[in-house]
């Protein structure tokens, strides 16, 4: 091994290296003095809530300085999501409410759409011109014409608004951006998805198999809990990925594959599991169909000709697949989260779910367990008309597998040209910053011009807000009460979020604000509660808990109906699909024209002097949500453009320069971003993370700062089972100097 | 008493909580941490190793910065934990030039700051703001002199280094390798 070493101090400044010039700031609210820390009560004040910062809702406790100022976020010791031990962005949570930068109060806009020029209204004004306008696209389209883009805990809220005003075109990111495919992909092949959080057993897994998932970088806390109780056990971990991941640090073994070809190499270890005879015979003879099929389909698939596709040595592959046979039925071929790459993710999960089946591993210790959920009552309320036209009728025929609506379908039918079955003409916008979110920026923003209305919700002045008709300002997950939490795990749980104190400005709660919408527009019946607080303390009274219990404990674990984690010896299992079997060959995708077993097809490749484009995620932000956060960007404040040292040689590119990207459409970035040289990223690729380059000004600590990745996505490659938007078919090249007439772009 | 610190190189996964966790516990002013996070990458692609530490102020037995502070305001605490006593602090900086691992950082109120250990919460049974957070539990801390602690199990059982050794401090901050 040459010794060329790499030395990068993760955490913005050490201590000494201030001493020379810079210097830090305290935060405008200081949080607790010196003299408290020291004479600190181990009994301080403490309120229950779970983290918003991302979707993995782990349940901890907000504690307060004796002025009564929130301090610190702990996690919840009983949580099964995080086990008492939040991830950096929950332990940073605090800045999400101290954040100078907030949305404080109602906007309407007074200028063009786009311009950012709004004036100051109340919440009864802002009502009022919502439900107006909202009343204009019904009688004029049809209440169908309103679309509802949501993110995040308020989602229950505006989805009963928009199901008792008669919308059904309601869609989440999530979906189509995120992990629809994998939810389809494991619907296809066991009858059921793999949940939030994932079912994977990581705890007690042998052999945890990675493609492209980089757990540890992604801050999904529980599976990083659980990786590392695996590593302390002493598993295995398989890495694919053409990035030195983190995780890749941490296997025994790393398969540096070319980008775009993984189903290649799953394709192979099928080969290898079954020619080699080492597929649970037992289990798939028992609980699955289509295994000659599938046998017949991987023939020719051996570890020589995926080394051919994929780079990956056959000797390797081998290795790897006996590995996991060795674990079997304790390993997981992970199914990853964000798997919208190359617009046959379907087909590429699909392949992950069918080698699960061959080692045996779902409804297995070690493997995936069944989850078990608390069902909570739900207040009666009228039930929704039924709408006269769906998100099907929008484009006929597209995506007929997927089971939830795609943003960018609904997006296509708000432009007249696309031709839709009807057109959307209105959107309200929920927690989530469309235009980093969904690729293609400019296609969106041309949608969001053909609107007659455009409301956003959130609680920072993101992009999207900027071209909103009206802003409503949300108060934070700190201040505010939510749905009680009844996300699947191990044992079935509750867990409540409730303030820790008043809503700072004139921001408000979500459920508030849907309830108040509702009035408006004469549906309030559909919220029959006044307020989240008076819905919980009823559904917890039916349940023989209390408010009271659940302000003291947080989070209340039950015991399972049945014993039933992990499949019995001998048990008889009926899976949800078509023939009650784990579907190795897909029926279901055949009845509608897909591949009933996947298929790799190659991918275009970057033209000479161009680059892969590959994001991922930092372990200190979520998203973009976290860009402004004054906690977490004090941590990471701006992304960098990872460059293998060879390509940068070949450019003359040195650390730290600025340069900016530009790709194959001549899409290039707002701002420059630094180079980071480093030999954890392949030669053919680039790697950034998401979320930086915010181009809005309203967020003052992160405007500027770094680059998009969104920005450089304008080839989306779309998944035809399922709609998904395949963002990693885009390549760029270097700008040492930003040419004046692509600024303009 | 002898309070120490191990990290689990081969856990962590560099992920800053420890950072932000000891900077809300200790109301750390912005721009500034007293701890922080380092990978070290060797090899070329594909043959690649990382090493990824969670590194702060070692407490060494023999320390530079107690040493040469003009002022006594950098002292030993219970279990030899190196604390600086704000009111005694004058900011010439002498301990933040001393310092091998570039532990110390000047408060913006006027003196120097640094890990403490989280003394206020060890008095109380409670673990240091970064072990306790630490998704991955790769920290473990406690006292070297009992032989039954966290730190004295994990150090018996594991191959462990300490940082810039040749500088003869001695310090208490160990990695496990």
């Amino acid at each position: 091994m040459t010794n060329r070493r790499e030395f990068i101090r993760i955490s913005l400044y050490g201590a000494g290296a201030l001493a020379v010039g810079a210097g830090g700031f305290k935060i405008a609210n200081a949080l607790i003095s010196p003299e408290e820390i020291k004479n600190l009560k181990v009994d301080l004040e403490r309120t229950p809530t779970y983290c918003e910062i991302c979707f993995w809702k782990c349940a901890g406790w907000v504690y307060k300085t004796s002025e009564g100022k929130i301090w610190k976020i702990v996690g919840n010791d009983e949580d099964q999501h995080c086990n008492g031990r939040f991830c950096p962005r929950g332990t940073g949570g605090v800045g999400m409410y101290y954040d100078e930068d907030r949305l404080k109060t109602p906007l309407i806009r007074v200028e063009e759409r786009g311009k950012q020029v709004f004036r100051e209204a109340t919440w009864d004004e802002a009502f009022v011109h919502i439900s107006s306008r909202r009343k204009d696209i019904s009688m004029k389209y049809g209440p169908e014409s309103m679309a509802l883009f949501t993110h995040g805990s308020g989602s229950s809220y505006f989805t009963t608004l928009f199901n008792a005003f008669g919308s059904p075109n309601i869609a989440e990111p999530s979906y189509a951006q995120c992990r629809g495919p994998r939810d389809e992909a494991f619907f296809a092949t066991f009858g059921e998805e793999v949940y939030s959080p994932e079912i994977t057993d990581i705890r007690d897994t042998k052999c945890l198999v990675l493609i492209g998932s980089h757990i540890g970088e992604n801050m999904h806390n529980g599976q990083i809990q659980e990786m590392s109780d695996a590593i302390d056990k002493g598993a295995t971990i398989i890495t694919v990925d053409p990035r030195f991941s983190t995780a890749a640090g941490k296997s025994k073994y790393w398969l540096p594959i070319k980008p775009s070809t993984d189903i290649a190499l799953l394709l192979a270890w099928m080969h290898e599991i079954i020619y080699n005879e080492y597929y649970d015979k037992k289990y798939v003879e028992k609980y699955c169909s289509g295994f000659e099929q599938l046998k017949e389909h991987v023939k020719d698939f051996t570890p020589e000709w995926a080394y051919g596709v994929t780079t990956v040595k056959p000797d390797l592959i081998r290795k790897t697949a006996k590995e996991m046979a060795n674990a079997s039925p304790a390993v997981i071929v992970h199914p990853g989260r964000h798997v919208t790459w190359y617009g046959d993710d379907t087909q590429r999960i699909r392949a992950i779910a069918i080698l699960n089946a061959l080692l045996g591993s779902w409804g297995r210790r070690g493997g995936f367990y069944r989850p078990a959920r608390f069902e909570l009552e739900q207040p009666q309320i009228p039930s929704y008309k039924e709408p006269s036209r769906s998100w099907l009728d929008l484009f006929p025929g597209k995506f007929p597998v997927a089971t939830s609506i795609p943003t960018n379908s609904l997006v296509d039918a708000s432009i007249d040209e696309n031709n839709p079955g009807y057109l959307i003409k209105g959107w309200f916008v929920n927690a989530t910053n469309l235009l980093s979110t969904i690729p293609d920026m400019d296609h969106t923003l041309k949608a969001i011009q053909n609107l007659d209305l455009m409301v956003v919700v959130d609680t920072m002045p993101m992009e999207v807000t900027g071209w909103a008709d009206v802003v409503l300002p949300e108060c934070t997950y700190l201040e505010r009460y939510d749905a009680l939490r009844t996300s699947p795990h191990r044992k079935p749980a509750i867990a409540l979020r409730m303030p820790a104190t008043e809503p700072l400005n004139n921001t408000k709660p979500g459920y508030w604000i849907a309830r108040e919408l509702s009035k408006k527009l004469g549906l309030e019946s559909y919220f029959p509660f006044e307020n989240q607080e008076d819905l919980i303390d009823w559904q917890l009274k039916k349940i023989g808990s209390s408010l009271e219990e659940m302000k003291a404990k947080g989070v209340k674990n039950f015991d399972r109906d049945f014993d039933d984690i992990y499949f019995a010896e001998d048990e008889q299992v009926e899976f949800l699909t078509d023939s009650g079997k784990i579907e190795l060959y897909s029926t279901y995708f055949e009845q509608y024209g897909f591949d009933p077993l996947p298929v790799y097809v190659p991918h275009e490749e970057p033209p000479e002097g161009f680059y892969r484009l590959i994001y991922g995620r930092a372990p200190m932000h979520t998203f973009g949500r976290t860009s402004n956060n004054p906690n977490l960007t004090d941590l990471m404040d701006e992304n960098k453009v990872w460059i293998n040292p060879k390509v940068a040689k070949e450019w003359g590119l040195q650390n730290e320069q600025e340069i900016w990207l530009k790709n194959q459409d001549g899409a290039v970035t707002d701002f420059p971003i630094k180079v980071r040289i480093t030999e954890r990223i392949r030669w053919d690729s680039v790697y950034i993370i998401h979320g930086f380059g915010h181009t809005q000004k309203q967020m003052t600590r992160c405007y500027g700062k770094g680059a998009s990745d969104t920005r450089l996505i304008t080839k989306v490659l779309v998944d035809p089972v399922m709609g998904g938007t395949g963002m990693r078919g885009n390549f760029v090249t270097f700008l040492t100097e930003k040419a004046e007439q692509e600024v303009a772009l | 008493m002898r309070y120490a610190m191990a990290v689990d190189t081969k856990k962590c996964v560099g992920c800053s909580d420890c950072v932000v966790a000891c900077q809300t516990e200790n109301n750390v002013p912005m721009g500034f941490c007293r701890d922080w996070v380092v990978e070290v990458m060797d090899g070329t692609y594909p043959q690649l190793e990382m090493e990824i530490r969670s590194e702060r102020c070692n407490h060494c037995v023999n320390s530079p910065c107690v040493r040469c502070c003009p002022t006594g305001a950098s002292h030993f605490a219970e279990g030899g934990i190196v604390l600086v006593k704000e009111t005694e602090c004058i900011g010439c900086g002498a301990c933040i030039a001393s310092c091998p691992y570039d532990a110390r950082y000047p408060h913006p109120d006027g003196y120097v700051d640094k890990c403490t250990f989280c003394i206020h919460r060890i008095k109380k049974g409670m673990k240091p703001a970064c072990v306790e957070v630490c998704p991955t539990k790769c920290m473990y801390f406690g006292d070297l002199d009992d032989a039954n602690s966290d730190v004295s199990i994990v150090l018996k059982k594991r191959k462990y280094k300490v940082l810039i050794p040749e500088a003869g401090t001695d310090p208490q901050l160990y990695f496990l390798i």
